[in-house]
């Protein structure tokens, strides 16, 4: 139990104790949440850390209990047990005050549930409306992307093997043609599936949505930072489940609007790719610099 | 009845009559099966996990990749064998496990003896109930040598079998089997569910009100009501599954107006109350514990009695916080949260009540006292984090990664087995008529407590981190946490080979079980009989008060 403790309470006290947690992709080691880049994954965060705040003092009360009980109540510091076994208040007690934690919890849910579910569309609200869509297309084992907004037609992206990867590029993570979108833009996602349900997952953005062969699935994001960002296909869809990775790259406005120009003509153009692994070199030299 | 029938039943079979076992209407002895039935899928799962953890211990294929060996001689081969890993696992571990052992083993064992009646109300019903479980573990087990998807043989699309993944996605005949499989071991429970329902409320000595039942029938009673409420559910989706398979139905299947979601609405219906049915049964051998060694009634026992069966209400109304990212609409999704929620306060009022009955307590922390406190607070941990769950806000970014894996083996892996070993020791001597060494019971409590941690706790961490379930390989950045949970693994495992050494000492030892070892304490009816009891009990009912 005091392994659990200790556990418990470096989760709580060193989630921040991390030289530079990586962003857009698992830390080894870490304890948390991976950093967040757009609102909804930020409130999450937060919303998690209240929980925290929560359960683990309920954890940390019940192993107290248990402590005291094994000191206070063994057979030698106790040899004659009490014969009580009612006591009114204390079940009243114990009844009501779980209640009202859980409706200060629901305090905190429900509007960032709504947040996440409702695809922003006031012109004047703190998250423009969507701007674009970009389709998600779950095949085995693969995604295709579509930016039916832009004329782009439909690309497959397919995780890199391993002896293909540049050296910047993570295990099981990086793909052949990655996604591009700007940042400080909201874009509508819709995700489908050509064949079993596979799940759009992206830790960074807090987003992951089933994609269902026969139903189209909505969900949203809005990115604050430029970066690259990977994430994973988080519903079983047989053999290769683990190796349909997902890659969207965060660019300036005006990186994206040439890519697009690229991409509109061919999908698969190298030039639209060298363009974005040198934007994306550029920027982990000027992070490098910065460190 | 004949007078010779009498007479003849008076004394014990001999133990290696294969007709005792076989033709058994005693419900002492089919539960004996039952439990030496659990004991061996429950190996056959461990060992499952076992290569789950040796391919997760560091990043890349270890096992899985057609190369490694098994004993130099069977290679494991690829990424499908993985999921059918995972999946048997996942299967073994529930319906031929946890249930055999909880409901089949100590269910029938002691809802007879503690409400004072002879046998349970069907006895050849019992028997059927029995021998259906391994003709349906036999067709689990042929499914994993037979074709299943191009990937290879055996049926590796998950526990919850989500269509098009089970109808196109494994065109062959192991899915088929499975199926089948589930069908026999729904059978096998639903008769069981009635037989346990039909002695309870008929089969109480005189006196034993519904009130005055000891918690571990209460909770048998509810949990045998979930079965025979929710199994039929599943029953059906498999029909509907098979038909979509076989027979050209489309109910799940898009291109003829079916939906694959409605699936997975069916499965958890029947899902989520089989997740409280797999604990019901370990609260009430929990109470029974708590009590016995600090020689004090239940606190509370009217609140514990229906804090169960709140539990089990609730548990068939929150089915769907399974399915937060299908693309429910918001409300529905909001209503899931608070319902699910709510399941909070019945539990914790039983975390609290067995608090308060240890409370001033004379306690002795023998072998089963340990599992049963190790049980309080491990449950207590997976119940917090399946609060955290709830939220579908943040759920959308734990839903299908390893912190769910975590949860629920902390209410499973750690709740439900840690309850299966406290009631084990609780009534092995009462169940087998010898000791067991307690050193040896105690060094398999703390390895198990030790190991189970070790494995799950940084779980939650690669949870958080994004790693999703399920997954054969992972992204480097989880290895660390990844390679802790292999390790304790090992720990556990040595705590399962002490288990077997306990189990054989006790064989080898043979020194003979008293009544009732466990003092002033254990007040339930199964004390006041011989260890093991005879054969056949209660010929004069006892009159409770």
């Amino acid at each position: 139990m005091r392994f659990l403790t200790a556990l418990a309470l470096t989760a709580i006290t060193s989630a921040s104790a991390f030289a530079t947690p990586l962003v857009g992709q698992p830390t080894d080691r870490a304890l948390g949440f991976q950093p967040g880049v757009t609102p909804i994954m930020e409130q999450v965060n937060d919303f998690h850390n209240i929980l925290l705040w929560i359960i683990i003092p309920i954890s940390v009360f019940v192993m107290g209990l248990l402590g005291w009980i094994i000191i206070r109540y063994n057979k030698k510091a106790n040899p004659v047990p009490a014969k009580f076994s009612h006591n009114t208040l204390l079940e009243v007690v114990w009844t009501g005050i779980p209640v009202l934690i859980l409706v200060v919890i629901s305090f905190f849910s429900f509007p960032l549930l709504y947040l996440q579910d409702t695809i922003p569309s006031d012109p004047d609200g703190e998250i423009p409306p969507a701007e674009f869509t970009i389709k998600a297309v779950g095949y085995q084992w693969y995604w295709g992307y579509e930016y039916p907004d832009h004329g782009i037609e439909e690309f497959a992206s397919t995780m890199i093997a391993d002896e293909d990867l540049r050296p910047d590029q993570p295990r099981n993570l990086a793909v052949d043609q990655p996604i591009v979108i700007p940042v400080d833009t909201t874009i509508r996602l819709q995700v489908v599936a050509a064949d079993v349900i596979h799940n759009w997952a992206m830790p960074a953005f807090g987003t992951k949505m089933d994609a269902i062969p026969g139903r189209i699935n909505e969900a949203w994001f809005h990115v604050t930072q430029e970066g690259t960002y990977y994430g994973q296909c988080s519903e079983l869809c047989g053999l290769r489940h683990a190796f349909m990775p997902i890659e969207v790259h965060a660019v300036s406005r005006d990186v994206f609007d040439r890519w697009v120009e690229m991409v509109a003509e061919d999908p698969y153009s190298t030039e639209a790719y060298q363009l974005i692994a040198d934007n994306s070199a550029e920027r982990m030299t000027r992070l490098a610099q910065l460190d | 009845m004949s007078a010779d029938a009498a007479t003849h039943d008076d004394h014990t079979p001999s133990m290696w009559s294969w007709k005792r076992w076989v033709y058994s209407t005693n419900h002492k002895d089919i539960g004996t099966m039952y439990l030496l039935f659990a004991i061996f899928a429950g190996v056959l799962g461990g060992a499952m996990s076992g290569l789950i953890r040796w391919e997760l211990a560091e990043p890349g294929l270890q096992v899985f990749n057609n190369e490694t060996q098994l004993f130099g001689m069977l290679t494991l081969g690829n990424e499908h064998n993985y999921n059918v890993v995972t999946t048997m696992h996942g299967l073994i571990m529930i319906f031929f496990m946890v249930m055999p052992a909880m409901i089949g083993g100590f269910g029938n064992w002691f809802v007879p003896l503690m409400i004072g009646a002879p046998d349970m109300a069907f006895p050849r019903m019992n028997n059927i109930s029995f021998w259906l479980l391994p003709a349906a573990f036999l067709l689990a087990f042929i499914s994993l040598f037979v074709p299943g998807s191009g990937g290879g043989d055996g049926f590796g699309g998950g526990w919850v079998l989500y269509p098009p993944l089970s109808t196109t996605g494994h065109s062959g005949p192991a899915m088929d089997l499975l199926i089948l499989s589930l069908h026999v071991a729904g059978v096998s429970s639903i008769l069981g569910a009635i037989n346990f329902i039909t002695t309870i409320f008929n089969m109480r000595a005189p006196g034993m009100t519904l009130h005055k039942m000891p918690l571990f029938v209460w909770s048998m009673l509810v949990t045998v009501f979930l079965l025979l409420l929710s199994l039929p559910v599943l029953a059906g989706a498999l029909t509907m599954l098979l038909t979509d398979r076989n027979f050209g139905t489309a109910f799940f299947d898009p291109a003829g107006g079916g939906d694959p979601v409605m699936f997975q609405h069916l499965f958890w219906f029947f899902g989520h109350p089989e997740v409280y049915i797999l604990i019901l049964p370990g609260f009430g051998i929990v109470s029974h514990i708590v009590s016995t060694f600090s020689k004090k009634p239940v606190f509370g026992y009217l609140g514990m009695a229906y804090a169960m069966v709140a539990i089990g209400f609730i548990g068939f109304i929150v089915w769907a916080h399974h399915m937060y990212t299908v693309g429910m609409p918001v409300d529905l999704k909001a209503y899931f949260v608070a319902a699910t929620m709510v399941i909070a306060v019945p539990t914790g009022i039983k975390i609290f009540s067995w608090i308060a009955t240890m409370w001033g307590g004379s306690i002795e922390f023998r072998t089963p006292m340990l599992w049963a406190v190790g049980f309080i607070f491990l449950f207590t941990v997976g119940g917090v984090t399946g609060v955290v769950l709830a939220n579908a806000g943040v759920d959308q970014s734990l839903h299908d990664t390893y912190y769910v894996v975590a949860h629920f083996h902390y209410v499973l892996s750690l709740g439900a087995v840690f309850a299966i070993f406290a009631g084990w020791y609780y009534w092995y001597e009462k169940i087998f008529g010898v000791k067991y060494n307690s050193v040896l019971a105690r060094a398999q409590f703390w390895l198990f407590f030790i190991g189970a941690n070790v494995i799950f706790f940084p779980q939650h961490f690669l949870g958080l981190q994004g790693m999703p379930r399920r997954y054969v390989d992972y992204a480097d950045g989880h290895a660390f946490w990844n390679m802790v949970s292999s390790w304790g693994y090992v720990i556990m495992a040595i705590g399962m080979l002490l288990f077997f050494a306990v189990l054989i000492e006790s064989i080898i030892s043979r020194r003979k079980a008293d009544a009732n070892p466990w003092g002033e304490g254990a007040t339930t009816l199964e004390w006041t009989l011989s260890s093991p009891p005879p054969f056949h009990q209660f010929n004069e009912l006892p009159k409770i008060k």
